[in-house]
């Protein structure tokens, strides 16, 4: 397996031993709470890793920060050997991690298609000149993304494939979130962050959900993946590992029936026992 | 045999709706003639309310009809074009209808325009006046000076984007509300700086002669086959042409990849940073379309009125400019044609509104706001190539 854009950073350190993602002393504070705190964090490569804690544990907001969205208070963020730290979220994208929302973020009133495009596009051509005056170049490039997002939905679900041009707001619950995957997945991203991908949605409408993402998976065995969930069940049929937070530190870490058998994870959950 | 027979049945049906829609076509172009034509209360009245029951009445059939049109877009334009002349040609000696026309039309150029910023990118631009003015003022100065007059509009756009560039920094920095009172300071200021510019002619503003595109002299009155008509044909085809190109500018930009990021910042900004779209770039670039085709506007408004002034370009007037893109439909260019119609002709027809023309505006926005949020004509979805089977 060749790693491309990583020798631009001088000598790599990305060999396959060494981790994927490796976060060091993450720290997140915003005034007075501290929502990570100096988060030690690493994803091996190709795993499937569980992040589960209690709600305001921290596991969003560590989702933000690594994609950009929020600049950290301190700690480094090393992804593929290069470091990420402080980037903006259009350069951590490019770097190759692509993430869905806890809640639905896609852009309702557009296409199926215009959303799984949204995550295309540093792929297609943005220049004014070629988008307004080179019409049959961008048809050409529109008609092969036509193909690459039906290729992509096809995984999913034949008839959200055959949906590509309905509105998105048109789709229900487990639509809206498969196209979401479709979106984060178009641009072939080695880091995949899925935010609760259960929220919202039924027990069987969750086991489809978590097939399709097996299903995908079985097609790209290098695609290493983090999941928030708040589904046990779920947590224990997809991932290999899990890592507990609580009150942004890392409590546990380890297989997840292991560590659901830990005690400090059973009172992060539950509240101390008092004797 | 069945097979070809419902296939031909299919094509007969076609043709019918093709038909139809153009009949439609040419009865609103009968109206258009009788509403800029007429003078008096009554007529302009039941025009308006005619317009209204048809329009109520053809919502249920208007998709067919217009997918017949849509189907083949050629023959739509060219069948829209064709009625917009014959119309201007009825009115040929009647200047004031004319110039009434020419205007809409540069209106309909600015607020395609706007429509980019504030429909496609979500940036609501409340100095759509400023940088019309700022292109009609760029006119007024260069034409002065000589310089060629194709060279003037251009030129025209181009200061405008250059100015629009100086205030996109600020608009850049704030979101939303603040965003938007940005804009309404910018456009308070920039009359307010004409009005205290004395080498800009103050509050008196300044004089321009008629536009000469390379010996086509437009105020010099136009004879065909021994029958005279007035002037501001000339200016008729000029804003057409001008409305056209835009209009199909304006369709190009939102059927690319480039209207799907202006759709995705306007959407949530969050998600296209996180995909990896350049949201500061996306709204420079809309801002920067928009205020093109405002000051391209501009200038030849400038030069078709002969005279500007500070006045014409107050923030009262970037909300006439904002209002026609609500009415018409955000987003979608084709209603703002109807739109700028009935904002600009109505108060010209009925002059003893013109003091209350403001409150017409709020109670027609308040109104399409509460019953019609969408606009006159909705934007539909996206589609890149409509017809292709894709």
């Amino acid at each position: 397996m060749t790693a491309a854009g990583e020798t631009a950073n001088g000598p790599t350190r990305d060999t396959a031993a060494a981790p994927l993602l490796a976060c060091a002393k993450l720290t997140m504070r915003f005034g007075g709470l501290v929502a990570l705190d100096a988060l030690d964090l690493h994803v091996v490569r190709g795993e499937i890793l569980g992040l589960i804690g209690p709600n305001g544990s921290g596991k969003t907001t560590f989702f933000n920060v690594l994609t950009g969205l929020y600049r950290a208070s301190g700690g480094r963020i090393a992804f593929a050997g290069r470091d990420i730290t402080g980037l903006a979220p259009q350069a951590v994208y490019r770097a190759g991690i692509a993430r869905t929302f806890q809640r639905s973020r896609l852009c309702l009133p557009l296409t199926v298609f215009d959303n799984v495009m949204i995550g295309n596009h540093l792929r297609l051509s943005r220049g004014t000149g070629f988008n307004v005056f080179r019409r049959r170049a961008l048809r050409r490039q529109y008609e092969e993304s036509v193909e690459a997002a039906r290729a992509l939905a096809v995984i999913f679900n034949p008839q959200l494939a055959a949906r590509l041009f309905d509105a998105a707001g048109a789709l229900d619950m487990i639509d809206r979130r498969r196209v979401e995957i479709c979106r984060a997945l178009v641009n072939a991203p080695r880091l995949l962050l899925l935010d609760e991908p259960s929220a919202g949605m039924t027990r069987g409408e969750t086991r489809e959900l978590m097939d399709d993402i097996l299903q995908v998976r079985a097609a790209r065995p290098a695609l290493t993946i983090v999941i928030i969930e708040h589904e046990m069940n779920v947590i224990e049929r997809m991932t290999q590992r899990c890592v507990v937070l609580n009150y942004g530190r890392k409590i546990a870490e380890g297989p997840f029936r292991a560590v659901a058998a830990e005690r400090g994870v059973q009172e992060a959950y539950l509240g101390q026992v008092v004797a | 045999m069945t097979g070809t027979a419902a296939s031909r049945v299919a094509v007969d049906s076609q043709r019918t709706d093709l038909v139809v829609a153009a009949a439609a076509v040419a009865a609103i172009g009968a109206w258009l003639w009788a509403f800029l034509a007429t003078d008096r209360v009554g007529v302009l009245a039941t025009l308006l309310a005619v317009a209204a029951v048809a329009f109520v009445l053809a919502q249920r059939a208007a998709p067919r009809y217009r997918r017949a049109l849509t189907a083949r877009p050629r023959v739509a334009t060219s069948l829209v074009v064709l009625v917009v002349c014959a119309v201007a040609a009825a009115l040929r000696d009647q200047s004031y209808p004319l110039l009434m026309l020419c205007t809409v039309l540069l209106f309909v150029v600015a607020c395609v325009g706007l429509d980019i910023q504030i429909g496609h990118c979500g940036i609501v631009n409340f100095a759509g006046a400023a940088f019309f003015g700022t292109g009609a003022y760029t006119a007024a100065v260069l034409a002065a000076r000589g310089v060629p007059h194709l060279a003037v509009i251009a030129a025209g756009g181009v200061v405008a984007a250059l100015v629009g560039s100086l205030l996109i920094l600020p608009v850049l920095r704030t979101r939303g509300y603040y965003a938007a009172l940005v804009t309404i300071a910018f456009g308070i200021l920039f009359s307010t700086f004409l009005e205290v510019n004395d080498a800009l002619g103050g509050p008196q503003g300044l004089k321009l002669h008629g536009i000469d595109l390379f010996g086509w002299k437009l105020n010099r009155d136009v004879t065909l086959g021994g029958s005279t008509a007035s002037f501001y044909v000339n200016y008729f085809v000029l804003s057409l042409a001008l409305a056209v190109a835009a209009f199909v500018f304006a369709r190009r930009v939102e059927r690319s990849w480039l209207g799907l990021a202006f759709d995705a910042v306007r959407l949530d900004e969050i998600a296209a940073a996180t995909f990896g779209i350049g949201v500061a770039r996306a709204k420079i670039v809309a801002f920067t379309l928009g205020n093109l085709l405002c000051g391209i506007a501009g200038a030849v408004y400038a030069m078709m009125q002969g005279f500007i002034a500070p006045n014409n370009f107050t923030f009262g007037e970037s909300l006439i400019l904002v209002s026609i893109v609500i009415l018409g439909g955000i987003g979608n260019p084709l209603g703002i044609l109807p739109a700028a119609l009935i904002i600009v002709v109505v108060p010209q027809k009925l002059q003893f509104i013109q003091e209350y023309r403001f409150l017409l505006y709020g109670v027609l926005v308040v109104l399409i706001l509460l019953f019609r949020p969408e606009g006159l004509l909705p934007r539909r979805i996206r589609e890149y190539f409509p017809g292709s089977a894709a």
